[in-house]
């Protein structure tokens, strides 16, 4: 059984069909890149995942769960994990104090026992911390743990994020425009990370990605939409040469897709 | 939580200038700083639903008189010892406290200011209801009685009742501030900050909005209203007219002067809310409230973050320089 089934999503907007119908699956430890030009309902998609929109018709299957009509609260502890496009994180905590927001999935202290400091309150915490120290070290952010985390650059920041997703190891990290605004280096390192994140931390990822070459590169398996519709589905190579994902891309020319970005 | 030599230090010299005053000042200063004490208890208060979970309240004074008016009737009315009607008055206060947040879960920002303004404007009103008189009084109030300290204390400590009046405060308060510190460093205390900072990526993280904001104004009235109980027996006296809105206002005042979302600064919000209208009233009898304005705005224009930046910026300031 696959890890993600997405079963024929329809998302309208008033009288707008953002997306008409779509269905993939992701398995277990894949990453699977989700491509289209502006427009294709490819964010949409992405928060039906995530449990931001409910979708008009569909359903989206995660590790055994119907999630598609979970509260929005229920699914890190689902073990979805995600990060933002534009960037959310906690504006006025530290860089550590966001990781370990992260975190809340995996506790269960509440205000009580939290305000007692109880023995499993202590030891959710003590565990928490040790793995935020784990992340800090793992995405080269130690030198930054203890600032605010506003006061750094754009790619510093989103490795944070990345960070708080992936301290409450989710099963399935999506990831919305990951490489958005980062430098050329910057692009490479992400792509190493992405392996990196796969071996050790044995999680699958959906990214939502404009940037083709790191898709093309990272991806086990491409998904292509246009106009809200699954227009190709496959490895890398397929997808680079499907017809439709040419037009898509390119118009009716000719031309190889990978250089559309 | 490991105590190192200076931290240890730095909690006896607190302890020190918290019990000194004992037997420092006398009867009527020890009142003054008793209840600027229970001012801060009940700012602190506020600090967790407006300062840490971001939900405006400027209704705190309601909770206040809920809490003291809980304890002024089963003191007066059904002779309970003091400390027995605290745990009451905070469970009634912490329950309305949810109340309120059910309707916050909706209402966002001014309009929520707005609801919980109304809420400080209803209560003295209910107070002095027909219906409720044989409890509360009606507009004549309660009038309740100090606790003298009990015999054990006073064969070591020699103390009379206000003396006594301001160690009860100090241990409430403490407790209370403690428990709050706790709360705010721990896991439920980030999921507040998170939820005001960013209520979708909060959710994303798992974390329950409804449940953390319900529960945010429930510990928040508790507290406020813990210091409601605390000053009806200090005063020894409650009224409706002494829980006018602009006690919520005063709250209001003392947390952003002390410094929003800070714990320390809500202790010196309630010195300033307590001492500065004396201090403005000793500089011109005539016209106390615009001098208590213009300390006021110029206290904010010299630290727009409160007392608490003040102290964070010296803080950076001394460990940067020690690197």
């Amino acid at each position: 059984m696959p890890l993600l089934e997405v079963r024929d999503i329809v998302v309208r907007f008033g009288g707008v069909t953002a997306v008409a119908g779509v269905s993939f699956d992701v398995a277990e430890g894949q990453i699977c890149g989700l491509i289209g030009p502006n427009g294709a309902g490819k964010t949409t998609l992405f928060n039906v995942i995530s449990g931001i929109y409910r979708p008009n018709e569909g359903s989206v299957r995660f590790d055994g769960h119907i999630t598609t009509n979970e509260p929005r609260h229920r699914m890190a502890p689902l073990g979805l994990g995600r990060t933002f496009q534009n960037l959310a994180l906690f504006k006025s905590m530290t860089v550590r104090e966001n990781i370990l927001a992260g975190a809340h999935s995996a506790g269960r202290a509440g205000f009580l026992a939290n305000a007692l400091r109880l023995p499993h309150a202590r030891a959710e915490d003590r565990a928490a911390r040790q793995r935020a120290a784990e992340l800090l070290a793992l995405l080269q952010l130690e030198a930054v743990a203890d600032l605010p985390v506003i006061d750094l650059p754009f790619g510093t920041q989103k490795r944070v994020e990345m960070a708080r997703a992936l301290i409450s190891r989710p099963k399935l990290l999506l990831l919305d425009e990951p490489a958005g605004g980062l430098n050329h280096g910057e692009v490479d390192e992400l792509a190493t990370l992405f392996q990196h994140v796969r071996q050790s931390f044995k999680l699958g990822i959906l990214l939502v990605e404009h940037h083709m070459s790191l898709v093309m590169r990272v991806s086990d398996k491409v998904v292509a939409l246009d106009f809200g519709k699954k227009i190709a589905d496959g490895t890398p190579d397929e997808v680079r040469s499907s017809p439709e994902v040419i037009r898509a891309y390119l118009g009716d020319g000719h031309g190889d897709a990978a250089h559309a970005a | 939580m490991s105590l190192s030599p200076a931290r240890f230090l730095l909690v006896l010299l607190g302890l020190a200038a918290a019990l000194a005053p004992l037997w420092v000042l006398e009867s009527f200063h020890l009142f003054q700083l008793t209840m600027a004490v229970i001012m801060a208890l009940a700012v602190l208060g506020l600090n967790i639903v407006t300062g840490y979970n971001g939900q405006i309240s400027l209704g705190h004074g309601a909770f206040f008189a809920i809490g003291a008016y809980v304890t002024s009737i089963l003191m007066a009315q059904a002779d309970w010892s003091f400390y027995a009607t605290l745990p009451f008055a905070a469970a009634i206060c912490g329950m309305v406290g949810y109340a309120v947040g059910l309707p916050a879960l909706r209402l966002g920002g001014l309009y929520l200011a707005l609801v919980t303004f109304s809420l400080a404007v209803a209560v003295p009103q209910l107070l002095k209801h027909k219906a409720l008189e044989a409890w509360t009084g009606g507009v004549q109030g309660l009038f309740l009685m100090k606790p003298d300290p009990p015999r054990w204390l006073t064969s070591v400590l020699p103390l009379n009742a206000d003396q006594y009046m301001y160690l009860n405060v100090l241990i409430v308060s403490g407790i209370c501030f403690l428990l709050a510190w706790n709360l705010i460093r721990g896991r439920i205390g980030r999921a507040l900050m998170a939820t005001r900072d960013h209520p979708t990526a909060a959710e994303a993280m798992g974390m329950d909005i409804a449940a953390l904001k319900t529960g945010a104004f429930a510990v928040s009235a508790m507290i406020t209203g813990i210091a409601g109980a605390l000053s009806a027996v200090a005063v020894e006296f409650v009224a409706p007219d002494s829980f006018t809105f602009l006690l919520s206002i005063t709250f209001f005042v003392g947390m952003v002067v002390g410094g929003v979302a800070s714990i320390l600064g809500s202790l010196f919000g309630g010195l300033f809310v307590l001492f500065v209208p004396n201090i403005a009233e000793s500089i011109s009898r005539a016209a106390p409230g615009v001098i208590y304005g213009m300390i006021l705005i110029i206290f904010l224009f010299v630290l727009p973050e409160g007392f608490a930046g003040l102290v964070r910026r010296i803080l950076t300031r001394l460990t940067s320089r020690r690197n």
